[in-house]
């Protein structure tokens, strides 16, 4: 069972993901039963009464029903049903019952990150920390389009609306470093709509959450930009390999450092500090020609130090490709 | 045989206007089918160009926006184009009348009209197609597609016109089995496929209205700004999820009860033996198409809505199992001391009962709240639904085509090629698909373009296993078709099967072009092989 486990589902991590599965097997057995009754009363009838060469066609049994076997087929199958409508029921309800001493997380769901915000202030992007054996209450939203976000360690996903919360919670049983991913179609970058929630001791979270943001005050500008091209999630959109994803690659735009970029509208200019931080923090007054413009702003997301570190970040990519 | 020739509905009268003006309800079915596999080839074109990008998981082949377009159109036409109209428009229209001992149809200029709107409507969704394409998935949830910047409005449109298609059709087939009736031909006398399409019809008609307003409204409030469904509006998108589950999950019914019709006509005949439970596979068709109604919201249990509303609509959800259990007993057991004969379309009704049994039965976990927060919109999703969509609908539409090919076409196909192809159907289908519900269970959400590396293998065998799936359907269509050529008749008064249903004991194979040459009389019910021996007889 263990084995079979390991082999059908991501771990068990939630308090309640082993009672979820275990409703899953209790399905998966009953069905096979089923299942095997049917496919092998199939053969036995389709082979038994098989018409051979040579057979005569003859008028057959006239038997056309069978109150007890009818009966049967009724009753076995609702027995099977109703004991799975009520444990889904009862595994819901825990599922959706908040424990009162949940950590409260908000979570904003927008194209094409996850944004996530902790109780003592601090943000992170697509990166959840949270504390292990320790209930944590998430409330969702979304900034544009539907998206629902899923945990599947967690075996709980819920749809994050753009005009009202929803609430899903879950209690991490181990440490590690777990897969959030999107499951509502929210459009290109759905599918790289990833995330990571990262469960820590108590104590780790707790040092974590103090410290968020004021430890990259020490290290070199371009070092911070590279570790906040993937903790921003820019990365989503923008390679460093010179290949277009959804917007344009931070190499290409490193390349062409002081020419001319021309824009959607006919419009060009040359590419340099004030660029960047303008496309950053207001991306939609200047669309690159041949990409849709669908970057969010990172207004307020960034503060000036970290808008320095991109920046710098980038130009180092030019300097990197030439050596 | 010269003059069995000229009077046959195919042949007589002739000129491309006698087919495009035809109001005989056989051609009419004839153009529906022809153009149904049209669209079910270019749906399976798409199909296995998404298997091919998910074969392996980068960006291999196709960029995101690519791929979207492709997933959104293989479920637009599939659904709306192929399976919605192509059942009851294509098998229906030439079965119906014939089964019921009619000269056409209740109103056959409707069944024209229905027709030509059903091509308006698929004229849009080229339109849609050569003009960009669609990116919103075929459910076109708000608020994505009231800011998609692609071509949401014809598709939509299309949707919103093949509807009315579906409604008048569903109209025509309901006051013909009301109606048409030779005298004798009571309700408990009529084939079961007959009775399926009586429930399809009412379905068509009660469900499609809401489809049709949903898709206007979306319109809209992209034109307009009416701001129902945008919250930004002030809309609400969970609004739109309601209505448009309201129509698409009864359409599960409109797609699903023809295939249960099909299956019932099959399995007797083959079997050379009384259905079983006859009573209880009629009424378990229109209770369906009743609880059908009121399980919409198990396709939301992820959106935030009501705890009591989550827990009455799995309760519902299981009302729909308990009949569909029984149906699936019930053609088992038709076979009980029969003359069981390995045809095609017996092989396909087989393999409906394997392949429907285990959609029918994952669906059983999906309508368990709990187990469904986490299955919900993965792969486990698409697998099940392909269970039954393809497994079932497919399956059970290429048994009945292989059924009556001969007698529609007056000729006899290939069998021992038709039955490896359907060898090669059943394998490969479940070779595609089987490793999703695997896929599912570990959380690989659908409508991703690419994915994480753990999901490699089992994505790489479902893609492997979609050729075979792909090329086996190609091939079993082109061994129907291949069997239309020259001095291939059949014998007009063949009987291949020996099927005891008007269609096959009162009419030519093709049929009389006003079915039958004097009107018929009723000898004995649809599947008494317990009173009466029907020769199956099969002559060149």
């Amino acid at each position: 069972m263990d084995r079979l486990t390991e082999y059908l589902f991501p771990k068990q991590v939630s308090t309640f993901a082993a009672d979820i599965d275990n409703l899953f097997y209790f399905i998966f057995y009953s069905s096979i039963v089923l299942f095997a009754i049917v496919v092998l009363g199939m053969m036995y009838l389709a082979i038994k009464y098989r018409f051979k060469k040579g057979d005569e066609v003859r008028l057959t049994s006239s038997k056309d029903h069978s109150n007890i076997l009818e009966a049967l087929f009724f009753i076995v199958p609702l027995i099977l049903v109703s004991i799975t409508f009520v444990w889904g029921i009862k595994s819901y309800l825990q599922m959706i019952i908040v424990p009162d001493d949940a950590i409260e997380i908000k979570v904003t769901g927008q194209s094409w990150f996850w944004t996530f915000d902790y109780p003592d202030g601090g943000t992170t992007l697509n990166e959840l920390v949270v504390p292990s054996n320790t209930p944590i209450k998430i409330v969702l939203s979304s900034k544009d389009v539907l998206h629902s976000f899923f945990i599947p360690v967690m075996r709980t996903k819920m749809d994050c609306l753009p005009n009202r919360y929803n609430v899903m919670w879950f209690d991490a049983q181990e440490e590690g470093v777990y897969d959030i991913l999107c499951t509502e179609y929210c459009g290109t970058g759905h599918s790289q709509m990833g995330a990571k929630v990262i469960v820590m001791k108590p104590a780790q979270y707790e040092a974590y959450v103090a410290e968020l943001g004021s430890d990259d005050e020490n290290i070199p500008l371009d070092e911070l930009g590279a570790k906040l091209y993937t903790k921003k999630a820019c990365n989503t959109c923008h390679t460093l390999d010179g290949s277009a994803l959804v917007g344009p690659s931070y190499l290409q735009t490193s390349q062409m450092w002081g020419q001319e970029r021309v824009f959607d509208d006919g419009s060009s200019t040359v590419i340099d500090d004030n660029y960047i931080r303008s496309s950053i923090l207001e991306p939609q007054t200047q669309i690159v020609a041949g990409y849709q413009g669908v970057m969010p702003t990172y207004q307020g997301l960034l503060n000036d130090r970290e808008l320095d570190a991109l920046i710098a970040f980038l130009k180092s990519l030019q300097e990197d490709s030439q050596i | 045989m010269a003059e069995n020739q000229k009077q046959n509905y195919l042949t007589h009268p002739k000129g491309i206007m006698s087919w495009l003006l035809t109001l005989d309800h056989k051609r009419i079915g004839l153009m529906y089918l022809f153009g149904g596999i049209a669209f079910f080839f270019l749906g399976g074109v798409l199909a296995l160009g998404m298997r091919l990008e998910l074969a392996a998981p980068g960006n291999d082949f196709v960029s995101n926006d690519t791929y979207n377009n492709m997933y959104t159109l293989h479920g637009a036409i599939m659904i709306f184009l192929f399976i919605i109209p192509a059942i009851p428009g294509a098998l229906g229209n030439i079965l119906l009348p014939l089964m019921l001992g009619a000269k056409d149809v209740a109103f056959p200029r409707l069944n024209l009209a229905s027709f030509y709107i059903y091509t308006v409507g698929a004229l849009f969704v080229m339109y849609t197609i050569i003009s960009g394409g669609v990116d919103t998935g075929w459910t076109f949830y708000t608020p994505y597609s009231t800011t998609s910047t692609s071509n949401v409005i014809p598709m939509t449109m299309g949707i919103f016109v093949i509807g009315f298609s579906s409604i008048l059709t569903g109209l025509n087939f309901i006051a013909t089995i009301h109606k048409m009736r030779i005298p004798g031909l009571t309700w408990y006398k009529l084939p079961l496929f007959v009775w399926a399409l009586y429930g399809t019809s009412l379905v068509q008609i009660t469900a499609t209205p809401v489809i049709a307003i949903t898709m206007v409204l979306l319109i809209l409030e992209r034109l307009l700004g009416i701001g129902i469904f945008d919250p930004a509006l002030g809309g609400d998108p969970v609004l739109y999820q309601h209505f448009f589950w309201f129509y698409s999950h009864p359409a599960v019914y409109i797609m699903i009860l023809p295939a249960f019709g099909i299956i019932s006509e099959i399995i007797p005949v083959h079997s050379r033996k009384k259905v079983w439970g006859y009573k209880f596979i009629a009424f378990s068709t229109l209770s369906i198409a009743f609880i059908g109604f009121l399980v919409w919201g198990h396709h939301m249990f992820t959106s935030g809505q009501s705890v009591f509303s989550q827990i009455v609509f799995s309760f519902i959800t299981y009302f729909v199992g308990i009949p569909t259990g029984v149906k699936i007993f019930s053609w088992m057991l038709t076979m009980y001391k029969g003359q069981v004969s390995f045809t095609p379309p017996m092989l396909y009704a087989l393999s409906f009962l394997f392949l429907f049994t285990i959609g029918g039965l994952t669906g059983i976990f999906l309508g368990a709240v709990a187990l469904d927060i986490h299955l919900h919109d993965t792969y486990f999703v698409v697998a099940h639904f392909h269970y039954v969509m393809q497994g079932g609908t497919i399956i059970a539409f290429l048994g009945g085509l292989h059924h009556w090919w001969p007698k529609s076409m007056g000729t006899m196909y290939n069998q021992t090629v038709a039955n490896i192809c359907c060898l090669g159907v059943f394998l490969g289908f479940n070779g595609t698909f089987f490793p999703q519900f695997l896929l599912g269970l570990r959380g690989m959400p659908r409508r991703y373009a690419t994915y994480d590396q753990q999901y490699a293998e089992l994505h790489n065998y479902s893609s492997f296993w979609s050729g075979i799936l792909g090329l086996s359907i190609f091939i079993s269509i082109m061994n129907l078709l291949w069997s239309l050529r020259k001095n291939n008749k059949l014998d007009p008064g063949t009987n291949p099967w020996g099927g005891m249903t008007l269609e096959w004991t009162h009419t030519t194979s093709p049929p009389h072009p006003h079915n039958f040459e004097e009107e018929p009389v009723l000898e004995h019910g649809p599947y008494d092989y317990d009173k009466v021996i029907v020769e199956p007889t099969f002559k060149k």
